[in-house]
């Protein structure tokens, strides 16, 4: 038995949500009395790799071979597969990133076994083997039992602490059989976004609503982010105007987050607005109306203009910063 | 070239979620259904794609898994334009249980493209449309924002972490459609609520088959302790807050 965990990796380097990952599969797989066997595929140096042993891995497979550097379901799922049939995984766990949302369900047909995405902690039960998520974009909260002997799980980002172990891991390469012909995507053309931290892994985040009355207002909310080390955001009638890129849009039609803390600048608090962004462990609101529903999601508020407070509220963490 | 959308009925996305039956249920009365917003989506990309001369779509079906009670949604879907339907007669039970049901549907008459969207806005799975790909073994393109089709060319966007995909599948294939894939929701015309009533609603029988999980209880989020108020005056104290008491800066 192990539990088996699959760790991307972003041109050869793992991210902190790998790292989540695989703290939360060393837990799992302590509750279950097993060990826990990460697979890696593409290339990724022995350092790098390594890194997973010190979350808690035991065991390394990499796999390593052409046209693995772009992922292809059908390609990565049975891979994937090939290696919880090998290592016999009572339980085989993924982010819930888009990557392991377009595989986990392959996988889990593959297996058949019972699938549930998005968990938010450990089991709350072994027997049966029982897992919490939140559904109706974070109006409640579910348990949902298993009922096959294999799982698979998906892991809500940001939601599992870090732990070291300082384990060494055994490194193994992989050579999964694959069929050619399996190979159908083909990826004629690439856009990726440099030099700044992804919105979905950021701790910190400083988002603008409408109240920000105009493109040109961004300025405060993007000296803030830089200087906090967090990413920008925004509701989604500031993208929908062109205001903001789309994929800064927050909320249950936008990206679901989860940082640390999410200041809110002129963002009212729309029910949809917080579906995506109620998981953060601190809100803080600026809003010029005190009866904005923002202020019933948010931890600390301030009822005020956002364009005066947050000239403000830099100085100050520029001060505190450099104290 | 056949496109085929799998809707999704769901509570309004304002829904007060009220718990009943001892937490094992959420109360229905009096909640308004909808098209899962992702399938709207799909649904009107599809409609456009059919009206483009250059895409070649002379078809755009409808599927749902669903009791009786999901049949205005699916006209609704009617009336904004699409040419038929399908009901699975069968309450849904799991991603899995719903996957295997449009599978079977889509081994009787095949498609070209199937489209899922990202998520179900009530459970919020994720998963049907991966699943029903690796059922039927064909290939899948998850997270699309953009779709476009030329003849029997199609080529979609897909989001990655840190950037975006312009990838190309042979069909049949799943795609699994997030925002972009289209802008503003298609809505009905008065003529299409009309025609709605005479397009084809075809209610076809679940095939048998086990659902692999089962949902054990609901729990609301415990109340959120009050805002803590700070004055626009005092905009250090709102600093000093976060880096002692909440230590997230
Ligand atoms: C199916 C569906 C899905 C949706 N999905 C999303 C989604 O994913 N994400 C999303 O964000 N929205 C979504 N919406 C839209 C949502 O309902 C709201 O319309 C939207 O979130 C409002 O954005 P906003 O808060 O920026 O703007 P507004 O509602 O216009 O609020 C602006 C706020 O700024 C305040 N303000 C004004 N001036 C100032 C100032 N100088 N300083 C400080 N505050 C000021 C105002 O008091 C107000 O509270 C969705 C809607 C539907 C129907
Ligand atoms: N009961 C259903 N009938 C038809 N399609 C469904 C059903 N449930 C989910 N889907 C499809 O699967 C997508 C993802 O749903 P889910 O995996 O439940 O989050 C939805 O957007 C729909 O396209």
């Amino acid at each position: 038995m192990s539990v088996l965990v699959y760790t991307e990796n972003w041109d050869g380097k793992f991210k902190k949500l790998s790292f989540e990952l695989v703290s939360y599969a060393g837990k799992l797989a302590e509750m279950l009395g097993t060990t826990v066997t990460a697979v890696s595929i593409g290339s990724v140096d022995q350092a790098e790799l390594q890194k997973l042993g010190n979350y808690g891995a035991q065991k390394i497979l990499h796999v390593t071979g052409p046209n693995l550097d772009k992922l292809d379901n059908q390609v990565f799922s049975s891979m994937i597969v090939q290696a919880a049939s090998k290592e016999d995984a009572s339980v085989v766990l993924l982010s819930n990133n888009n990557s392991g949302k377009a595989i986990a369900p392959r996988i889990s047909v593959k297996l058949n076994a019972g699938l549930v995405s998005a968990v938010i902690k450990l089991p709350v039960s072994l027997n049966p083997f029982t897992v919490v998520k939140k559904v109706f974009s974070g109006k409640a909260f579910t348990n949902v039992v298993i009922k096959t002997d294999t799982r698979v799980l998906t892991l809500s980002q940001n939601s599992f602490e870090l732990i070291e172990t300082g384990n060494k891991a055994t490194i193994e390469n992989f050579n999964p059989e694959i069929d050619t012909g399996l190979f159908k995507t083909s990826v004629k053309d690439v856009e990726k976004v440099t030099g700044k931290i992804l919105l979905t892994d950021a701790e910190i985040v400083v988002s603008g609503g409408r109240g920000m009355k105009s493109p040109d207002n961004w300025g405060p909310i993007e000296e803030l982010a830089d200087i906090l080390g967090a990413a920008t955001a925004c509701s989604r009638p500031v993208s929908d105007e062109g205001w903001r890129p789309h994929g800064e849009h927050t909320g249950q039609t936008g990206k679901i987050i989860a940082p640390d803390l999410y200041i809110a600048c002129g963002i009212s608090g729309a029910i949809q607005h917080l579906a995506g962004i109620s998981s953060s462990k601190y809100i803080v609101a600026i809003n010029t109306d005190k009866d904005a529903p923002i202020f019933e999601a948010a931890d600390y508020g301030i009822v005020g203009d956002a364009l005066k407070v947050l000239p403000e509220l830099i100085e100050a963490v520029k001060e505190v910063k450099s104290s | 070239m056949k496109i085929l959308i799998c809707l999704s009925n769901v509570p309004d996305t304002t829904t007060k979620i009220k718990l009943v039956d001892n937490n094992k249920s959420f109360d229905k009365t009096g909640v308004q259904w909808i098209i899962n917003p992702w399938d709207e989506l799909a649904l009107t990309r599809a409609l456009e794609l059919k009206d483009d001369p250059d895409a070649a779509v002379d078809k755009v079906t409808v599927i749902t898994v669903g009791g009786k009670d999901a049949e205005p949604t699916i006209r609704k879907a009617l009336a904004i334009g699409a040419d038929d339907a399908i009901r699975v007669d069968a309450e849904p039970r799991d991603a899995f249980y719903i996957a295997a049901q449009i599978a079977e549907a889509v081994r009787k008459e095949m498609y070209d493209i199937i489209v899922c969207g990202i998520e179900s806005s009530d459970y919020n799975g994720s998963t049907v449309g991966g699943m029903l790909a690796e059922i039927l073994e064909i290939p899948s393109v998850s997270a699309v924002s953009a779709m476009n089709v030329r003849g029997s060319e199609i080529s979609m966007n897909r989001d990655i972490d840190g950037g975006k995909e312009n990838v190309t599948v042979p069909v049949p294939f799943v795609a699994i459609v997030q925002k972009g894939i289209a802008i503003e929701p298609r809505i009905a015309s008065m003529r299409g609520i009309m025609t709605a009533k005479t397009k084809p609603l075809n209610v076809v029988p679940a095939v048998q088959e086990e659902s692999r999980t089962e949902y054990a209880g609901f729990e609301l989020p415990a109340p959120k302790a009050a805002c803590k108020m700070i004055s626009p005056d005092n905009v250090r104290e709102l600093v000093d807050l976060l880096k002692n008491e909440a230590k997230v800066i």
